[in-house]
């Protein structure tokens, strides 16, 4: 199995199309083409158009962007083990979450309290690793690191603080859940936003790979390409965390997954990154959909389920 | 014409150097020698404008590097630096395509005109059947040449290079001084630092000696390597050159 670019376009309108057709309710393919053309049954329509369309675009924004941000991240920190979760942004806003569910505000309260812990923790992250030569990406990484496990400390407190009735949806939401995604429309536009930025500094990306004195000789502006590339990949893990939740490994396993196959380029590896990352987390959302209906299993369980044994067969092969 | 006036460089509390003037102009060939830790580096990163200096100004054409953009200056200076990133992805083509950053920046179309010149830089050094071989595979000295083959691509006129010769055998060492020698004739500034003042009279017709404790000299080398400059720079007693010495001719 390599991954090749065409594989990865033509990934993305079949991802869609399954999350579409299959769900709880069970749609013949008549009914779902009727329904699809916005003909037909009504509640047909209203499953395919209400429900399932803005469903599988929730992960599909949710997944590119947390691909995208890995991608990013992992060259910024020249580490390979970088993923969204490092820069403390998904901690602060599980912390901000848990705290809205303890103090029982409703929906958009909670997703505020995510957004307000988010940003908190990528302002510290910012802030501590500004330096006065620019940016040092071994402090953001410290920040970051340092930022989530005193996030995941206040997470365990809530945890254990929270009535039982409350520990489910507290769960829930730190493993990752599109269920209460919603409108994707704010993410497809973050999510095409950042893509556009990201790739319009492929090239320096390429060359920043030389490390940093060598790629300003090479006339890389490397401060402003880092505020860049650091911004984006926050604000695609706010856009995506606050969608989904903390939903894991797609932003580790889908850059490698792509450097595997031999893409290196920025110019190609962002881009079908971001493809990727939505296919698979698209089609992960289905099967957490539909694998125990009518009840549904938080999307970050399967990704992690489906992610690691992928990761390590492409290990084991490409040695 | 690249020029430093007054220039003052020191690190870890030491200084390097102190009020150096030294002024690089088109077609001069320069060696820069000194004892490990005398400030060659500091000195080439502060050229290149990678690093800002304690005191004094450094100027390109009479504008200061500091005035001018990232872009505009990698489309002068080059700058082979000691410690450069050892691993890369791609293929040695793909490594030295990317000295034509700052002239080709197009994420759409294949560089081809800029292909044909990497291949004819790569061949130059003797890496000529290396060119789809990863970089990874590569020994260091082939890497070394790799990199310089990335420099030659930015195609500047001003190349400074620091221990463009590490790594690299007997024969290697001349050529890349050759190859070095003729980028000076055909109107380039060149300044190379040295461990090897045998390379530095053969090939360089200019010489930079950095002493201990900030003091240097320079000129023309016929003027500047003789046995006593060197014997007092390196803090050693030499022999004359011909009996312990052996250059590749």
């Amino acid at each position: 199995m390599k991954i090749t670019p065409v594989l990865v376009v033509a990934l993305v309108p079949a991802s869609l199309a399954l999350a579409i057709a299959f769900g709880s309710v069970d749609l013949g393919p008549a009914q779902l083409a009727d329904a699809l053309l916005g003909r037909g049954d009504v509640i047909a329509r209203e499953i395919v158009w209400g429900v399932r369309a803005p469903r599988a675009l929730a992960g599909f924004a949710c997944g590119g962007l947390l691909a995208l941000a890995g991608a990013l991240l992992q060259v910024l920190l020249r580490n390979p083990l970088a993923d969204p979760t490092i820069l403390g942004v998904s901690g602060g806003a599980a912390a901000g979450a848990l705290a809205a569910i303890l103090l029982g505000i409703g929906a958009a309260g909670l997703n505020f309290a995510a957004l307000a812990g988010a940003s908190a923790a990528a302002g510290a992250v910012f802030a501590f690793s500004l330096g006065r030569s620019g940016w040092n990406p071994y402090r953001v990484l410290l920040t970051g690191v340092a930022l989530a496990s005193g996030f995941g400390a206040l997470v365990g407190l809530m945890l254990s603080l929270a009535p039982s009735s409350q520990v489910q949806g507290m769960l829930f939401w730190l493993l990752g859940d599109l269920s209460p995604a919603g409108d994707p429309s704010v993410a497809l536009v973050v999510f095409a936003a950042c893509a556009v930025l990201a790739f319009s500094q492929s090239a320096a990306l390429d060359v920043l790979i030389l490390g940093e004195d060598k790629a300003r000789s090479l006339g890389v502006a490397v401060t402003r390409l880092q505020a860049i590339a650091f911004g984006c990949a926050t604000l695609a893990t706010v856009a995506a965390v606050l969608l989904g939740g903390s939903i894991g490994f797609v932003g580790l396993v889908v850059p490698h997954l792509l450097r595997l196959s031999g893409i290196h380029r920025h110019g190609a590896l962002l881009p079908l990154a971001g493809c990727l990352g939505g296919s698979l987390l698209a089609l992960a959302d289905t099967l957490a959909r539909t694998v125990a209906a009518p009840a549904e299993l938080p999307v970050g369980v399967l990704t992690a389920m489906i992610g690691v044994p992928v990761l390590l067969f492409l290990l084991g092969r490409l040695r | 014409m690249l020029e430093a006036a007054g220039l003052g460089l020191s690190a870890g509390g030491r200084e390097l150097v102190r009020a150096l003037d030294l002024s690089l102009a088109p077609g001069a060939f320069w060696s820069l020698l000194g004892r490990n830790g005398s400030g060659k580096t500091s000195l080439i990163l502060a050229l290149a404008g990678l690093r800002s200096p304690q005191a004094g100004t450094i100027a390109l054409d009479g504008v200061a590097l500091a005035a001018r953009r990232r872009g505009e200056l990698a489309r002068r200076i080059a700058v082979l630096l000691q410690d450069e990133e050892t691993d890369f992805w791609g293929s040695v083509l793909d490594y030295v395509m990317l000295g034509r950053y700052p002239h080709s920046r197009s994420a759409w179309s294949r560089d081809e005109e800029g292909a044909a010149l990497a291949r004819r830089r790569l061949a130059e050094l003797d890496l000529a059947d290396r060119a789809a071989q990863g970089y990874r595979t590569l020994s260091g000295g082939e890497r070394q040449r790799a990199r310089i083959a990335q420099l030659l691509l930015q195609d500047t006129d001003i190349l400074l290079l620091d221990e463009p010769l590490q790594h690299l055998d007997l024969n290697h060492q001349a050529q890349v001084m050759r190859t070095l020698s003729r980028c000076a004739s055909g109107g380039k500034t060149v300044l190379a630092a040295l461990h090897e003042p045998g390379h530095a009279a053969r090939h360089c017709g200019f010489a930079v000696l950095l002493y201990d404790a900030g003091r240097a000299s320079l000129g023309r080398s016929s003027e500047m390597l003789t046995q006593a400059n060197l014997e007092a720079l390196y803090q050693c007693p030499l022999e004359a050159a011909g009996t312990g010495s052996f250059l590749p001719s």
